[in-house]
């Protein structure tokens, strides 16, 4: 075992021997009934099979995990992180009878990494006087923001920038977005909605039927799905006004789920389960993407004098949602420099010192409510078009956990945080596509050690919307 | 009024089986201020150990049906017991001073972590079981044949109500451990400094809920005859509703509000639709809490100005 | 507004709290350019009347009239947010209300969000660049600095409100009260836990919004040497119950006063009344 340096305080081994071993023996008892023994189904039978050479795999597992991270925790970084090397390789290379193993070691050898990484970042964070980290974030902001700008306008035409990498983008960019949308009652008003997902299915759905059934165009189709799904934010908000918390939080989540199953059983208007398809594409201004455009129009590429390529719509459809996600972060930093931004601000601090002040709570948050609820209905516009087709199953409460997910580990109200999440939760598990079964487990996993190891999010931070002395040459 | 009886006998298990989950709910946001989120998932948890149990002493076979359940169950609420145990110290302990929201969303990812956790292991199949407990007590007869009928299973799963519930009243009143929780309840950091240790008490808060939610698990085992992964998440919803319709806090709350949404889901289903049985009961719990934010049995807390 | 008509005139106020009678029966005024201290034993419901007054109770029984710019509000009738908003009355908490997170300046922004709502159209036609609301936040701006200047705070405008020191942060609550423009102040124990210095400085600085100002002032205090110093009037309670009501000086000599806070036996003791 090394020493880290003469502060890092004495550890006995055999302290952590045994509460390495008492983690393992708990383990054990959990991982018997579930992993050991298993309900199987072949054919029609149904029969217990056992597994204990995965118990056991897992166990060790488990009990040098645990002794790593006790290390990590104690200073002693260089052990852990090969202990956690060695593993992931083992994971990789050695032949272990189950997938679900396999993964769960180059995972656990991965994470043991991870969280020694996070504990040398965290470190350094604080060794740098805590000033001095915000100010030069703040400086550099500007400028990271500008150049994301770029490169993301630019992305589609980048040598690497195949049709993967650009529905991956546009997928990071819908939760972007949605993520941005969410901010506004939850990082900025503080109100815990657990049911953004409704908004999301009441502006697609919206935009499904009066694209069907009127034949009206994207841009007239989406500001109204926009203005229905803000005013379904105001019914949400007026029965929760004095809720508070976790009661809010619940009854979000309720209506959430009552969303989705008035969807799911109102057949005559939605379809129900089978969804409404054929959502017409939208065009360039009139110009459709289409190989064979119909009688008597112009298609895109003809118009362009181009190739026919069906990329063409996809990128179309990726500047579409980067406007309309440009436009949600454009409209919050604007509004946190107006009196209703503040007053959700204030609302968010202390709800009682907002009433002394003039400010009304119930105005507040049904604004709150209802324009968080709005762009959740622009991305449901978007989300309907891009799909072509749309159904209940895609707005399940599991998508509101995903999104407030986004917004709390991207460090509620920071904008640059939501789209490091939203890449984080998003692109890289989209990007390692074939691991799809243990994305969710991976996914609920992430959640809760990235709040163990970072409460604040990835980046918390809050600049005032508005300052005195502008010249920050003046702070010593 | 037999068809009318016999919704109220079926609302009434189900509400039980509310209740039980319910209680775990309560105390535990009665202790830590949080949601439980992952409790769904220790209950659906219960359910499959419970099954496992069966399927393995009935391939050992022998002895009497009642001595066997009574063992699946004990063994059910001790090795649930230690899944609700390590719940708190993974996801709960490490966040107790942290911001609201991040324990939140530790316990988001904790229930999608398990519910996937056992789709992985077990299987995303409907797993089933045979019924073990049959016949029924026959109360009234219609003329057109349509009789009202109260299971042996139904008895068993009021009467095991009933009893846990009496136990646990007495337990939270009586003992030492019942003080220690409502002292930790009031004020934490006195209860500490009064001698109290509070992460025991806590940690016992957790295995209490799970227990009970194992003998939800199992009872719904025995009962429906069909679990799958996903049963949590619905069943935890309702539960939780069940404890706020209650009031949140109030282990007897915590019964009635089950009991009222298993009754509202069973009259709902059988004279209205079944689909939208959900939607009823959630509504319900909407309305109360407008007209009463701290549900029926709770106490209003007054904010200090 | 006539000298006569006091500024805020309580009649017959009763809190009620099921069976508990907090405030019984209370009647006072309290004039403008005048501090008015309401004192008197703990628990004896001098919050309970702050919060009455400022619509977080609504009362049992009892007429509350304040007068702003010639016109009576009733405030018993209105909602919490429009007694600030239309009555003009501010006030500041016994456990100090302030916005941690957002600065110093933006503290005192916030408090004077109601005129820049109307400057900015709703914020909607600022939204999009229409209307004078730059303009509007500048003057709201420099109605901040006033204050900041006033409680000493200036250099800490753009600081987190939560990093400042407990007497910072209540000389911050009283500035953003102020920057609501009330015609009444109601401070609720400004001077708790305040050193000896800081008390002084409190002292000149109620003085000067007394006067500069010329408003009306309400104060709980405990801090004796407070009170005694910048009242004009003062009122005991005690039990929910007016006991005195008057000059500083009749006050401090009032046996009933005495009784209240001393007790019986130690009345006795020191001789009655001394």
């Amino acid at each position: 075992m090394t020493t880290a340096g003469a502060e890092a305080p004495k550890i006995a081994v055999k302290d952590i021997f045994r509460e390495a071993g008492l983690t393992a023996l708990v383990s054990l008892s959990l991982l018997i009934p579930v992993v050991g023994f298993r309900i199987a189904n072949r054919g029609g039978d149904q029969f217990l099979e056992t597994r204990w050479p995965e118990v056991a795999i897992a166990v060790a597992l488990i009990f040098f995990g645990r002794m790593f991270l006790i290390l990590i925790r104690n200073g002693r970084l260089a052990m852990p992180i090969t202990g956690g090397v060695v593993i992931a390789a083992i994971g990789w290379l050695a032949p272990i009878p189950s997938e679900f193993l396999r993964v769960v070691a180059i995972s656990a050898g991965l994470v043991i990494v991870a969280r020694a990484g996070f504990v040398v970042f965290t470190a350094q964070q604080k060794a740098a006087t805590g000033r001095g980290f915000a100010d030069g974030y703040r400086k550099a902001l500007p400028w990271l923001a500008a150049a994301l700008i770029v490169f993301a306008l630019v992305l589609p035409f980048l040598p690497f920038s195949g049709r993967r990498l650009i529905d991956i983008a546009i997928l990071v960019l819908t939760y972007v977005m949605l993520g941005w949308g969410l901010n506004i009652v939850v990082g900025l008003a503080g109100l815990l909605d657990l049911g953004y997902v409704a908004f999301y299915a009441v502006g697609a759905y919206s935009y499904a039927l009066l694209a069907t059934y009127f034949d009206f165009s994207f841009w007239i189709c989406l500001p109204l799905a926009g203005l229905f799904a803000g005013f379904f934010g105001i019914i949400l908000g007026f029965p929760v006004l004095r809720l508070r918390g976790d009661y809010l939080a619940i009854v979000t989540l309720g209506f959430g789920e009552m969303v989705r199953v008035i969807l799911l059983n109102w057949v005559s208007l939605t379809k129900g389960p089978d969804g409404i398809s054929g959502v017409s594409r939208p065009s360039f201004f009139g110009l459709e993407f289409k190989r064979y455009p119909p009688e008597g129009t112009e298609s895109f590429h003809q118009f362009f004098g181009l190739e026919y390529s069906s990329l063409h719509r996809v990128i179309f459809l990726y500047y579409l949602i980067l406007i309309l996600a440009l436009a949600t972060n454009f409209f919050t930093r604007r509004i946190r420099t107006l009196p209703t931004g503040r007053a959700w601000e204030a609302l968010r601090e202390d709800e009682i010192a907002c009433r002394s002040l003039g400010i009304n709570p119930r105005n507040t948050k049904l604004s709150a409510f209802a324009i968080g609820a709005m762009f959740g209905g622009f991305a449901g516009s978007f989300f309907a078009t891009r799909q072509g087709f749309i159904s209940p199953e895609s707005f399940t409460f599991l998508e509101s956990a995903i999104i407030l997910a986004i917004v709390v580990l991207g460090g509620m109200g920071s904008q640059m945080g939501v789209i490091l999440a939203a890449v984080v939760l998003i692109g890289i598990p989209e990007y390692v596509r074939d691991l799809q079964e243990y994305r969710m487990l991976a996914f609920g996993a992430g959640m809760v050690l990235i709040m163990s190891w970072r409460p604040r999010g990835l980046l918390s931070h809050r600049d005032p919307t508005i300052l005195l002395h502008s010249s920050r040459a003046k702070s010593s | 009024m037999e068809y009318f009886l016999q919704q109220l006998i079926n609302g009434l298990t189900l509400g039980a089986i509310y209740g039980l989950i319910a209680i775990g709910y309560t105390m535990v946001y009665g202790i830590i201020g949080m949601i439980n989120f992952a409790h769904g998932e220790i209950y659906m948890i219960g359910a499959f150990i419970s099954l496992v149990s069966i399927m393995l002493l009935e391939s050992v076979a022998g002895g009497s049906i009642i001595v066997a359940l009574f063992i699946v169950l004990i063994v059910s609420m001790i090795l649930t017991s230690i899944y609700g145990w390590a719940l708190e110290r993974v996801a709960y302990r490490p966040l107790r001073s942290s911001p609201r929201l991040a324990a939140l969303i530790s316990a988001i990812g904790m229930s999608i972590a398990l519910g996937n956790y056992v789709q992985l292991t077990q299987g995303a199949r409907n797993k089933t079981l045979q019924p073990v407990v049959q016949g029924n007590i026959e109360l009234m007869a219609r003329e057109d044949g349509f009789t009202v009928v109260l299971s042996y299973m139904q008895v068993g799963i009021i009467v095991t109500t009933v009893v846990l519930m009496i136990g646990f009243s007495l337990m939270i009143s009586r003992t030492s451990l019942g003080r220690a929780q409502r002292a930790c309840e009031q004020d934490r950091t006195m209860a500490a400094l009064l001698g109290v240790n509070v992460d025991r008490t806590i940690s016992l808060t957790f295995v209490m809920g799970a227990a009970l939610a194992a003998v939800a698990g199992f009872l719904v085992v025995l009962y429906y005859g069909v679990i799958d992964f996903y049963i949590g998440f619905l069943a935890g919803i309702k539960a939780f509703s069940a404890a706020v319709l209650g009031g949140i806090g109030s282990i007897p709350g915590a019964m009635l509000g089950g009991v009222l949404i298993g009754l509202i889901e069973a009259f709902w289903s059988g004279y209205f639709s079944i689909e939208y049985k959900d939607v009823a009961a959630f509504s319900i719990l909407v309305l109360v809490l407008i007209f009463r934010p701290t549900g029926l049995l709770g106490q209003p807390e007054v904010e200090k100005v | 507004m006539t000298r006569d008509q006091p500024l805020l005139t309580v009649k017959h106020l009763t809190m009620r709290f099921g069976g508990l009678v907090a405030i019984d029966d209370l009647s006072f005024t309290a004039q403008t350019g005048e501090i008015t201290a309401i004192i008197g034993p703990n628990g004896a419901g001098k919050t309970t009347v702050f919060n009455c007054l400022t619509g977080f109770y609504k009362p049992t029984v009892g007429r509350l009239t304040m007068m702003r710019d010639g016109t009576p509000w009733l405030l018993e009738q209105l909602e919490d947010y429009r007694i600030s908003r239309e009555a003009g009355v501010a006030r500041t908490f016994q456990n100090i209300r302030i916005f941690p997170q957002m600065s110093v300046l933006e503290n005192l922004i916030v408090a004077q969000h109601v005129s820049l709502m109307k400057a900015s159209g709703n914020s909607v036609l600022a939204l999009f660049g229409i209307g004078g609301y730059r303009k509007a936040e500048r003057k709201a701006v420099d109605l901040a600095r006033y204050w900041l200047d006033r409680v000493d705070l200036t250099d800490r405008a753009d600081e987190d409100a939560g990093s400042l020191s407990y007497g910072a942060q209540r000389r911050l609550e009283i500035a953003r009260a102020m920057c609501t423009r009330p015609s009444l102040l109601c401070l609720d124990e400004p001077a708790a836990g305040l050193n000896p210095r800081e008390s002084g400085d409190l002292n000149e600085l109620l003085r000067f919004v007394r006067d500069e100002h010329k408003i009306g002032l309400l104060l709980i205090e405990h801090d004796m040497g407070v009170v005694m110093e910048i009242s004009d009037h003062i009122v005991v309670l005690d039990y929910g119950r007016k006991i005195a009501d008057g000059l500083p000086d009749q006050v401090k000599n009032d046996p009933a006063v005495i009784r209240a806070y001393l007790g019986e036996d130690d009345l006795a003791e020191i001789g009655g009344g001394n």
